[in-house]
């Protein structure tokens, strides 16, 4: 008996359907061992983790939650999903979202206090795309100019836009009555993105920003000239050269508007749920995007059902600490296992697995 | 220096190898259907069959690489299971295959050791094979670089290193694909010398003279089945095509009343530097198709072919606007989105992963080439109908057979893709077309489709420039050939005074002036 993998003639829709969602039941079955091994009821935890979240009754608090958390994650998603389509390694959205969340702060810190229009919020928005366009084309200029790893510089450059962000909110921009603490004042209503509902909820217009950029995705991907270019690069690179699409030009482009969503997720996570600059914005959601892209397919619609699907484990996560004392580091163990068995899952659609029989019978060769 | 003792005397008496009922299926594809073959020691069997008939899959099967999904091996008539090459190896089986299996950046004499069990000494392997090669005429130059090499001289190693393992059967995939005519007949005298010491050889091939010339034995596959062994040399060469195909194969047409016009692509004095370290410079090539012409380059491939191609097409750009001129415009510097719009279109070698996208659908792969000049994009967005309708009308008018309207282009065979991509780019009615290897790897029914489209779309008053290793295709469709070595191109011939062994010169680096004289000694050599 042996396994093989064997091609398939067509790639499979059904499986690249049914792959995501391959990968996490067998994600529900790891963790529940694990959870059976330190001694907690896979049961019940399950039911701490994704039910409790959702059946949470009015005013739908933690459904709220949910939304706020996915936010960034699919927004940044849908970004670095552009970049990996064309086989472009940004994995650096982190450092990206750092520094569009400090750009856009800039203005609000600068108008503290003065009684300006909310056209600051706006203006604040369009600072944070493109300060994390910027930071996002330094990776992309190195790689085309000088030919260094766009893998390499774009994640180091999340550790200097980390520190750049601490000295800020410690040194200049330290709020001047905040106790010593390392943050900034906190944003003026005008320059901060208001909830949608009143109540305990935090749902906030960013959200409506994101299905925007979700939708727009999706047409630029399937019905665009340009978005046919970052899937020949990706699919067929010398096709891609034959059909006369420049690469160098693409890999700036796909750097520039991930870097761009990147830091526009930045600035609406801190004018909205956080309201003020403090180091505690770095939470790695820059790098837990990497797992929606994938657990999406690649997809900005599938990105945003993935989107949701991670939000849901990290607000149960938080009610599992509480509720079944287990440490939240298992909710990044949870993550991990997850992207693991996307990426195992995803050679399905294009092999398929059989079980030979035929070699159980070889004859060793009597040379 | 041959301990394999062959029953020269009666060859008939039993076969060395014996292929037994041997299937290989790939999926729902049955590569090798319950295939019989016998190899006889001292005999030269020929293994006769299209592209896609399942040659390449029954010989790896035979030298261990694959392994069957039915039947079995008999080496001296006792079964045999191959889990390796190297167990097919130490039976005495030998290979030397079509794609060489060389490492560029090594010396001759390191490639050869490399292919040998590393108990015995790199001088000892180099006295053998200093023995070897003097033996059987098959000069080597142990301390260059592969990469520096030629193809019939990369051959040459390859052959030598299967000899240095004394093998009783040597198998041979398209062995002369790589080589000059010239290179060619040389090659024929090692393999008649290895016969008469009683090793028994198996030749791949679909060029059917060589195959009447050459060998004792044919068995002909069609289709992932055999279709008969037999004596090629009591058979015509129209004969064992109708066998290979499986009906007539149709003539093609020259177009009637062509008139050649004005110049419509000049290359004038190309020098280029390849990007690949092992490309070959492109030196001075200068060359003029005119409307209504067909222009043939023929040439050994890795003489600067590929480099030729990236120019003209405009993947890489040539030093000066100058050196390239399309329809009266000076070209050089501009793109290959640009030329298009100029009206050239271009076919490289590679269907899959340069002509097309593999996994992208025919519509998308339409769009590839498309896009810059035929309606398909709208202020950036795709007009999804109006690809489907190229893909339907390209489908249409070469025939393309495929399951669904809009399959991936990986899922197409190999003939049917070539249509596609052929057809893709004639039905935007080029001024100027370049197509590279048009007919490599397809059936003989769609080369001949292929080829009757490019002569039809001269007749129509196109420039179309034809780069094929295979010289039966220039000698059908070109009325001019020059020949490319060593990136320098030659002046052309008319193709009435282009014979095969002036061809195979200039293939072999003669200078023109000497190729005629050269090739009168030649012919009293060969009488």
């Amino acid at each position: 008996m042996q396994l093989v993998l064997e091609r398939r003639a067509e790639r499979s829709t059904i499986v690249a359907i049914a792959s995501p969602l391959i990968a996490i039941a067998l994600t529900l079955v790891t963790i529940g061992i694990l959870f059976a091994i330190i001694g907690k009821s896979p049961i019940e935890a399950l039911r701490v983790y994704f039910v409790q979240p959702l059946t949470d009754p009015f005013p739908f608090f933690l459904q709220q939650e949910i939304i706020v958390k996915a936010t960034p994650l699919v927004m940044i998603a849908v970004g670095l999903s552009l970049c990996y389509i064309a086989n472009i390694w940004n994995i650096g959205a982190e450092g990206q979202f750092l520094v569009g969340a400090v750009c856009g702060s800039w203005l609000a810190v600068k108008t503290n206090g003065t009684d300006v229009g909310h056209w600051v919020l706006v203006v604040m928005l369009i600072l944070g795309a493109f300060g994390g366009a910027i930071y996002g084309l330094i990776p992309a200029l190195c790689k085309v100019y000088f030919g260094a790893s766009e893998i390499l510089t774009s994640l180091m450059l999340v550790y200097i836009a980390n520190l750049g962000l601490d000295y800020i909110v410690r040194g200049p921009w330290r709020d001047p009555h905040g106790l010593n603490f390392p943050t900034t004042a906190a944003f003026d209503p005008a320059a901060s993105i208001g909830t949608l509902f009143e109540g305990p909820g935090r749902l906030h217009a960013g959200s409506i920003i994101t299905l925007v950029v979700v939708m727009l995705a999706a047409v630029m991907l399937g019905r665009t000239l340009m978005g046919f270019q970052i899937r020949l690069v990706g699919a067929a690179p010398r096709a891609a050269r034959f059909s006369g699409f420049k690469s160098d030009r693409l890999v700036l482009f796909t750097f520039a508007v991930s870097g761009a969503l990147a830091g526009l997720a930045g600035i609406i996570e801190v004018a909205g749920p956080i309201g003020h600059l403090d180091p505690g914005v770095a939470s790695g959601y820059g790098f837990t995007a990497i797992i929606v892209a994938f657990l999406g397919r690649l997809n900005p619609i599938g990105i945003l059902f993935a989107g949701l699907f991670l939000a849901l484990t990290f607000i149960g996560g938080e009610g599992a600490q509480i509720s079944l004392k287990v440490p939240l580091d298992l909710t990044k163990v949870f993550q991990g296992i997850l992207l693991f068995y996307v990426l195992a899952c995803d050679s399905l659609i294009v092999y398929r697995i059989r079980l030979l029989r035929t070699a159980a019978k070889a004859v060793p060769a009597n040379a | 220096m041959l301990d394999a003792t062959p029953q020269a005397g009666s060859p008939r008496s039993e076969p060395l190898l014996s292929a037994v009922s041997i299937s290989k299926r790939y999926g729902d594809f049955l590569a090798n259907d319950r295939i019989d073959l016998d190899l006889f020691p001292a005999e030269i069997h020929a293994l006769l069959g299209e592209n896609g008939a399942g040659k390449s899959t029954l010989v790896k099967v035979m030298y261990g690489l694959i392994q069957p999904s039915g039947g079995e091996l008999r080496w001296m008539a006792k079964k045999v299971v191959l889990s390796g090459p190297s167990e097919a190896r130490a039976l005495g089986i030998g290979m030397v295959f079509q794609h060489f299996t060389l490492f560029e950046n090594l010396t001759v004499a390191e490639n050869v050791a490399l292919g040998l069990p590393s108990t015995e000494s790199f001088a000892a392997i180099s006295e053998r094979r200093e023995k070897t090669a003097r033996v059987y005429g098959l000069p080597l130059e142990p301390k260059r670089e592969v990469w520096r090499l030629s193809g019939g001289e990369r051959q040459r190693i390859e052959i030598v290193r299967a000899l240095l393992q004394n093998p009783k059967l040597l198998i041979l995939d398209e062995p002369t694909s790589v080589l000059t005519p010239q290179e060619a007949d040389l090659l024929f005298v090692v393999l008649e010398r290895l016969k008469s010491e009683g090793r028994a050889v198996l030749y791949i091939s679909h060029k059917l003279e060589e195959v009447k010339r050459l060998c004792d034995t044919a068995t002909i596959l069609r289709g992932g089945k055999k279709v008969l062994t037999c004596n090629p040399r009591r058979e015509t060469a129209a004969s064992l095509a109708r066998m290979m195909v499986g009906g007539e194969v149709g003539e093609v047409k020259a177009a009637s009343g062509r008139s050649v016009a004005r110049p419509r692509l000049v290359v004038d004095k190309l020098s280029l530097a390849p990007d690949d370290p092992h490309g070959t410079y492109l030196e001075e090539v200068s060359l003029a198709v005119c409307g209504g012409e067909v222009v043939g380059i023929a040439g050994v491939s890795g003489n600067g072919q590929d480099e030729l191609f990236a120019a003209l097409s405009g993947e890489r750009r040539a030093p000066a606007q100058a050196a390239i001129v399309i329809d009266g415009k000076p070209a050089g510097l501009l793109g290959v989105t640009e030329r298009r719009r100029m009206g050239a279109a271009f076919v490289p070698e590679e269907r899959l992963g340069h002509g097309t996208a593999p996994r992208m659908k025919l519509s998308e792969n339409a769009l590839l080439t498309g896009h810059a000049a035929s309606g398909m994009v709208k202020k950036g967005f795709i007009d999804k109908l109006a690809t489907l309708v190229h893909v339907d009308r390209t489908t249409k008018s070469f025939d393309v057979r495929k399951a669904k309207r809009d399959p991936e282009a990986v899922s197409l065979s190999g003939g049917n893709l070539q249509k596609f991509v052929v057809g893709r780019e004639i039905l935007r009615e080029p001024g100027v077309l370049v197509v590279s290897q048009p007919t490599w790897g397809v059936d003989a029914g769609a080369a001949a489709v292929i080829r009757q489209a490019l002569i039809d779309l001269a007749g129509r008053g196109a420039a179309v420039l034809v780069i094929s290793q295979d010289l039966d295709e220039l000698a059908e469709i070109a009325d001019r050939i020059a020949v490319m070595f060593h990136g320098r191109l030659s002046a052309p011939l008319d193709a009435a005074e282009a014979t095969r062994e002036k061809l195979g010169l200039l293939m072999g680096g003669a200078r023109p002036e000497r190729a005629a004289e050269e090739q009168g000694t030649k012919h009293a050599i060969g009488a």
